[in-house]
């Protein structure tokens, strides 16, 4: 029988598009034919705010593109310019550095693993998840004061060295964290109903994954054993002991099977690094580090100058953010403001292969998919 | 006596010989009648009864859905470790008056491609079904409003009234989405009726009976004294299998494909606002009761119970019949919390390919047992 | 006394449903008397997730529960015969039961049929 297509907009005002995404579907009966993805309703043109500001003043700016995990934000643009100026960073700098970002990880899956749960049905997982996450975001803003936009790893360090009282709630979270996905694993695992709309959908083989550049977990769920923090380990990672999650299947459920092993791994860093935090100061003895004063305890420090001239050259850094590769390409002209800031977001490269990947699929699974992929919006346009 | 059918009788088997029987007792009833008599008006004092019943029926009902609504909320926050409405009344217990309040001065808005004379219609059709299905609701005993000797075939045929509002009121809204999930709303409704059909048909044969007293009355009693002759010790898998249903038959995560709020934003009342789409939500929730009601009725004895001494029955059996219904409310509500909505497609096939060749099984395996006498 | 009965039994369900229009019609009576009404072209144009709408709904499209519908339809139909079997089921025997059993064998054939032929799969 001959039937019409019906044309959709999905979004941007839709409770499971992640904030402003818009798919236009090309749908026959329920199934997609085509769906286009409309992006650009968050634009905010950060890389060319990057262009007017100073080093210093683009790095609130990062903390703004993934909203959800910004401290990896942060370093991947500090990490840009401390390549490009090669500044030394102090051990212990590195330590609470690796440590917000897997804390943020955790965070991060949280959040994705929630959404996705609510965005197929289930609204429980999410109010567990931000529970957790509190305690995390807790955690944050006992470090730098603020619980989503940190502005915290600055070039040569980090802002200020950990308060009093922050290892022993750091160890009480990471205690509870164990115990807390177990329970998530019970509550969503085991669900016969979970599996039947995870198993199976959105399935992209490592082939294809690659081919549409997927990076983090969603390409590691497509068998393809990828982690920057391996294949480069930047940072402190080279010292640390874990390995990258992966999964075979390449489809939905891999993918959220991935992020409930990463926060496994991540938690077993975080132990690492907490029984292992080396007892030093957190600012750079670089000569663009400045150190700080005599009797001022380590904890107030103002070492990095506010108008920083790096050499002119170029540089491109990457990182393995929650979301997947996250790198920053950095351009100098020997001035004070760069002259080109570019930034790979995972978010936009995930998201791009989502509307090959739903092709035939329905719309509770382009739902369902589009939730794995974990994508933000602020990262996605930027 | 003019209408043999409710004036006479020894028992009393529905609410207006209640109230009849409580007026002879007080000692009112036949001055009354003797009033309504001298001017030949007998009928407008039984209409005026049969209202009275209806009406305390109504303001139950009414009353019941806003609990139902704060309950909701308070369930899910429990499952969720968070409060739920604390702040009207105490521990929030006043926030569906307050949302009433609010809806009420909702701006109503159809729009402009809509058809309105459908558009407007719907909610009516959406919520009479809903509050027509407790008439042979037994509450208790004798607190029924009427004992309609087809009562399970009734509750049936009202409940399969709902799809008609559905896709009325998504086809009149002009918006794909509504049309959507009106589409997957009654391809589902009309899906899991039959296995409810089916395995009231089972039932039926173990009672002869499709009157939902004479249903509640094979129920009572025990086996052994200790085993309550419920239904559901006899009727296992089509206790089962009437409880998915009926979870579909109200809408109900994981079968919530009338809403799917995150697929297709609000479902079929995604154009409804204020009042209308208030009628909508007092609709599902009068539904929700009602069908954890019927399954009560059906599969738990209703509202059988140890009968204790010194208090009457009538408020014994009302008890025992609430707290079983608020039972499984709350089982409905926990799945709600705990589980992910279904794809259409595969609740269709688990309709299709699972419920209905187990009702069946059901249904001739039960007609063995009878007919050889294994089960009574 | 069969015909008083049924009137008796009835005259709830029609009170009843009388009452269901009158309340729905009263509240959105009340309703409309306090609520403001501020209409404007865009508030009245159809939810489509913000964006202007694409097309119309009621076109003519694929609507894949079809043929549910008509197996539903038939199945119906026969559920329906066989209540007054179920209701007479134990005065009539064990002969009653298997000659409801051939009609119950039928309608299993009939699911089977449709089972096989994927009139109960997806439709393309």
């Amino acid at each position: 029988m001959e039937t019409d297509e019906l044309l959709i907009n999905m979004g941007p005002v839709h409770p499971s598009t992640h904030g402003v995404l818009r798919f236009k579907l090309r749908m026959d009966g329920e199934m997609i034919t085509d769906c286009e993805i409309v992006m650009g309703y968050l634009h905010r043109g950060t890389e060319k705010l990057g262009e007017m500001k100073t080093y210093l003043q683009v790095l609130p700016y990062t903390d703004r593109l993934d909203y959800i995990s910004a401290f990896p934000n942060n370093y991947a643009y500090v990490k840009a310019i401390e390549e490009l100026a090669a500044i030394e960073v102090p051990l212990r700098a590195e330590y609470i550095r690796v440590l917000v970002m897997e804390l943020n990880r955790i965070v991060n899956h949280l959040v994705s693993i929630g959404s996705l749960l609510m965005d197929i049905g289930a609204a429980t997982m999410i109010m567990w998840g931000f529970r957790e996450r509190e305690k995390a975001l807790h955690l944050f803003e006992m470090l730098c004061g603020a619980r989503m936009t940190f502005n915290y790893i600055k070039p040569g360090g980090v802002r200020e060295d950990l308060p009093e009282g922050f290892m022993p709630k750091l160890n009480e979270f990471l205690k509870e964290m164990e115990m807390r996905i177990n329970d998530y694993e019970q509550l969503i695992n085991s669900n016969e109903i979970f599996k039947m709309r995870m198993k199976g959908i959105g399935v992209i083989t490592a082939k294809d994954a690659i081919n549409h550049g997927l990076t983090g977990p969603a390409l590691r769920g497509s068998g393809v054993n990828h982690d920057i923090r391996k294949l480069e380990p930047y940072s402190i990672y080279h010292d640390l002991d874990f390995k990258a999650c992966s999964r075979p299947e390449g489809d939905s459920y891999a993918r959220y099977m991935v992020r409930i092993d990463e926060m496994r791994e991540s938690l077993h860093i975080l132990r690492q690094v907490a029984d292992t935090m080396p007892e030093a100061t957190v600012v750079s003895s670089s000569k663009y580090g400045v150190a700080p004063m005599t009797g001022v305890p380590s904890t107030v420090s103002t070492y990095f100058p506010r108008i920083f001239t790096p050499p002119a050259g170029e540089v491109y850094s990457r990182i393995e953010a929650p979301k997947g590769e996250l790198g920053f390409y950095i351009k100098s002209d020997g001035t004070t403001k760069p002259y080109r800031v570019k930034i790979r977001s995972p978010s936009f490269c995930n998201l791009t292969a989502l509307s090959w990947m739903v092709k035939g699929l329905k719309i509770p699974d382009l739902i369902a998919t589009f939730g794995t992929m974990d994508v933000v919006l602020g990262d996605v346009d930027r | 006596m003019l209408y043999s059918g409710m004036w006479t009788g020894d028992t009393m088997t529905n609410a207006y010989e209640l109230i009849i029987n409580i007026l002879t007792a007080i000692g009112v009833y036949d001055t009354i009648f003797g009033v309504f008599k001298s001017y030949g008006m007998e009928f407008v004092l039984k209409l005026i009864i049969v209202l009275v019943t209806l009406a305390v029926l109504f303001g139950f009902v009414l009353v019941t859905v806003m609990f139902l609504t704060w309950m909701e909320r308070k369930v899910a926050a429990m499952v969720q470790s968070r409060y739920g409405p604390m702040v009207t009344g105490p521990r929030g217990l006043l926030q569906p008056v307050m949302d009433g309040i609010k809806l009420i001065g909702k701006e109503d808005i159809v729009p402009a491609k809509a058809d309105r004379f459908v558009f407007n219609l719907a909610p009516y059709l959406a919520f009479v079904p809903a509050i027509l299905v407790f008439v042979p609701l037994p509450f208790g005993e004798s607190l029924i409003i009427s004992d309609l000797r087809v009562g399970l075939l009734y509750i049936i045929a009202i409940s399969a009234l709902s799809p008609i509002s559905i896709l009325l009121a998504g086809w009149a809204s002009n918006n794909k989405y509504t049309l959507l999930a009106a589409m997957r709303a009654v391809a589902q409704d009309i899906s899991y009726t039959l296995p409810l059909a089916l395995t009231a048909i089972a039932v039926v044969m173990l009672t002869g009976s499709l009157s939902t007293v004479d249903i509640v009355n094979a129920q009572s009693g025990t086996w052994f004294g200790i085993i309550p002759k419920w239904f559901i010790f006899l009727q296992p898998l089509a206790f089962i299998l009437f409880l998915i249903a009926s979870i579909a038959e109200m809408g109900r995560i994981p079968f919530d494909f009338q809403e799917s709020e995150s697929e297709l934003i609000a479902g079929f009342f995604t154009e409804y606002s204020g009042m209308k789409f208030a009628m909508y939500f007092l609709a599902e929730y009068a539904h929700l009761f009602a069908v954890s009601g019927i399954l009560v009725t059906i599969f738990l004895g209703g509202w059988n119970g140890p009968v204790l001494p010194g208090i009457p029955v009538v408020i014994t059996s009302l008890v025992y019949f609430i707290l079983k219904t608020y039972a499984v409310v709350f089982f409905a509500m926990w799945l709600r919390d705990t589980v992910p909505r279904i794809r259409i497609d595969q609740l269709l096939n688990i309709g299709w390919k699972i419920m209905i060749p187990l009702a069946l099984l059901n249904l001739i395996v039960t007609g063995f047992l009878i007919t050889a006498g294994v089960m009574r | 006394m069969v015909p008083n009965e049924i009137f008796d039994n009835y005259l709830p369900v029609a009170l009843l449903t009388i009452i269901g229009f009158v309340f729905v019609g009263i509240s959105l009576f009340m309703s409309r008397m306090v609520r403001p009404s501020n209409k404007t072209d865009e508030k009245l144009s159809t939810y489509e997730c913000a964006e202007a709408p694409i097309g119309d709904a009621r076109i003519h499209f694929n609507i894949q529960y079809y043929m549910v519908v008509l197996v539903f339809l038939i199945f119906d139909v026969v559920i329906l015969f066989l209540y007054p079997w179920a209701v007479r089921f134990k005065d009539i025997g064990a002969l009653g039961f298997f000659e409801m059993l051939i009609f119950i064998e039928v309608m299993i054939i009939g699911l089977a049929y449709a089972w096989r032929k994927e009139a109960l799969e997806w439709l393309q």
